[in-house]
């Protein structure tokens, strides 16, 4: 093959709409979050206490996009708990901005695999929700509503109810609503694990560029090694209960990447085979033998 | 149209066979009184005004008694479901209290309230509030705790997590409680009226029974059932209707 048969490639950047950066309509104080010597472990009715999570020393930096994987049952979810002050730790302590956390904050919003949106409520009403309670003004607070709905392509279903809408357009409401606070933490507990695979690779575009628009901190839990390095900063792996940091990749690959790359499908598959022991472990544990994927 | 027109056919003939049988005199009029004898003393009741007043004062009592059972179910049903102490000793009580007819509460509210207003009131809210409470406190129970857990992560705490999430998160339980009180409340209503004196529909039917006027006793009878399912009807199946529309259908099921 010539070099005159290939046509020119144009550098990705330009496949993509650029968005202006105000769009966004904040950038996030950036916060470092700290876990120290945690533990969490919960009374079991018989039995020994089951540990959660065990040991965990962890660093995140101030605008990073940290990815958590592991088996099911590594605690990663309860990691995302301790983080947004909705569960505290049996032992250790978690620190936002060198600050202990007490409780939950809007500074950290969690975002669930079930959306966890209101059904009481329209889109509209859902994404103001957070400014409401934190008695923001309902003019500021009606011009979130849509600067964030149009940041996720939602302006025309404020009114909508949210049965209406399709799962990838939900999930797009619950992160509308979480920036709206304009948080300096989002915390995305596998928000698109129930989503096909076209709607997916969307979100992860539009989540990356919220990310760098915004500049927030991002802790996002999967069990998807692909996705993981789609979109992190950094990988972190966890082993099978208890919980505890099995190892850790930096993710150095350019922006924006595909999850269908052949890098990114490179570092994935070292991550994988180190998953697949851990996920080993866990069927060991659960079903009392060991098998092979 | 198909479900019209055979009601027509089923009301028709109900009506056709009612007339027949009083036409034949196998009972006197003063124990069978024909269609027609009904629907005039339906007309003289409007007429002479006795009807509307009986309906505005029971109206009113139900109203009033209605809307206390509602405020005081539904804070009895979140609290108890909020402690599991309450949960497990003054839950049973309330389900095995709901066995009892409300009007057996009537001699004890006599005693205590006398032959008043209050003692019809006492006997609508014990009639009503239970359903109310048992509703509430199992739509407490109904709600996911994903509701719960994003509420206090954007930020909402103690009454404003009652207020914002938990009680509309609960109130498509809620709706199969409050219809139930409602039916529960006007025939708790009826039967106080009927003892304690004092107007109202209750009233008239004892009334009717006095002057041995049947077919006053059956009009009243006809007003008490047509209101009670307009209300049914208007009211809650609306409000139902609402919840689907919200919700997305099956919120209310």
């Amino acid at each position: 093959m010539s070099a005159a048969q290939l046509s020119p490639l144009e550098p990705k950047e330009t496949l993509h709409v650029v968005h202006p950066r105000h769009l966004s309509g904040y950038e996030a104080s950036p916060a470092s979050i700290r876990l120290a010597a945690i533990e969490q472990s919960f009374e079991s009715r018989k039995g020994p206490r089951l540990v959660a999570l065990n040991d965990i020393n962890l660093d995140i930096r101030a605008g990073e996009f940290l990815c958590i994987v592991g088996p099911s049952g590594c605690g990663k979810s309860s990691l995302l708990s301790l983080i947004a002050g909705l569960a505290f730790p049996s032992r250790g302590e978690v620190r936002v901005n060198g600050q202990i956390v007490t409780g939950p904050g809007t500074d950290r919003i969690l975002i669930f695999q079930e959306h966890g949106l209101f059904p009481w409520l329209t889109v509209g009403g859902n994404v103001e929700f957070g400014m409401k309670m934190m008695g923001i003004g309902r003019r500021e607070r009606k011009e979130r509503v849509e600067k964030y709905l149009q940041l996720v392509h939602l302006s025309g279903f404020r009114d909508s109810y949210i049965h209406q809408l399709s799962g990838g357009m939900r999930q797009r409401v619950a992160i509308a609503r979480a920036l709206a606070t304009q948080p300096s933490v989002l915390l995305m507990d596998e928000p698109f694990a129930a989503l096909d695979a076209q709607t997916r690779d969307m979100l992860h575009d539009e989540l990356e560029r919220i990310w760098r628009e915004t500049g927030c901190t991002i802790v996002f839990v999967t069990h998807n090694v692909r996705e993981s390095v789609r979109l992190g900063t950094r990988v972190l792996l966890m082993t099978y209960r208890p919980g505890t940091i099995r190892s850790e990749f930096e993710i150095d690959l350019p922006r924006p990447r595909h999850i269908e790359d052949a890098r990114v499908a490179k570092l994935s598959g070292g991550i994988l085979e180190e998953l697949r022991a851990e996920i080993n472990k866990a069927v060991a544990a659960e079903y009392g033998h060991a098998q092979n994927f | 149209m198909h479900r019209i027109f055979k009601n027509l056919l089923f009301y028709g003939s109900l009506l056709a066979a009612w007339a027949l049988i009083a036409h034949a005199r196998i009972w006197p009029p003063y124990l069978l009184p024909a269609p027609l004898d009904v629907w005039q003393s339906l007309r003289d009741g409007f007429a002479d005004h006795s009807f509307w007043i009986a309906i505005g004062i029971s109206m009113r009592r139900v109203v009033i008694g209605y809307a206390i059972s509602v405020v005081l179910g539904m804070a009895l049903g979140f609290g108890i479901a909020s402690s599991k102490f309450l949960e497990e000793t003054v839950g049973p009580l309330l389900t095995s209290l709901q066995s009892l007819p409300s009007i057996c509460w009537l001699p004890l509210a006599m005693l205590w309230f006398g032959l008043s207003e209050k003692s019809i009131y006492f006997v609508v809210i014990t009639g009503s509030v239970l359903s109310i409470t048992i509703s509430m406190e199992s739509g407490r129970h109904a709600i996911p705790r994903i509701y719960s857990m994003a509420g206090r992560n954007l930020g909402a705490y103690g009454w404003k997590l009652f207020v914002y999430v938990l009680l509309p998160a609960s109130l498509p339980h809620l709706v199969s409680g409050l219809k139930q009180g409602w039916a529960f409340a006007w025939r708790a209503l009826v039967s106080g009226e009927m003892i304690v004196a004092g107007l109202g529909l209750g009233q008239l039917l004892m009334m009717g029974r006095d002057n041995s006027d049947m077919s006053m006793v059956l009009a009243v009878m006809l007003l008490i059932v047509l209101i009670g399912w307009a209300v049914d009807g208007l009211l809650f199946r609306s409000l139902e209707r609402w919840f689907e529309r919200r919700w997305g259908l099956g919120a209310t099921a």
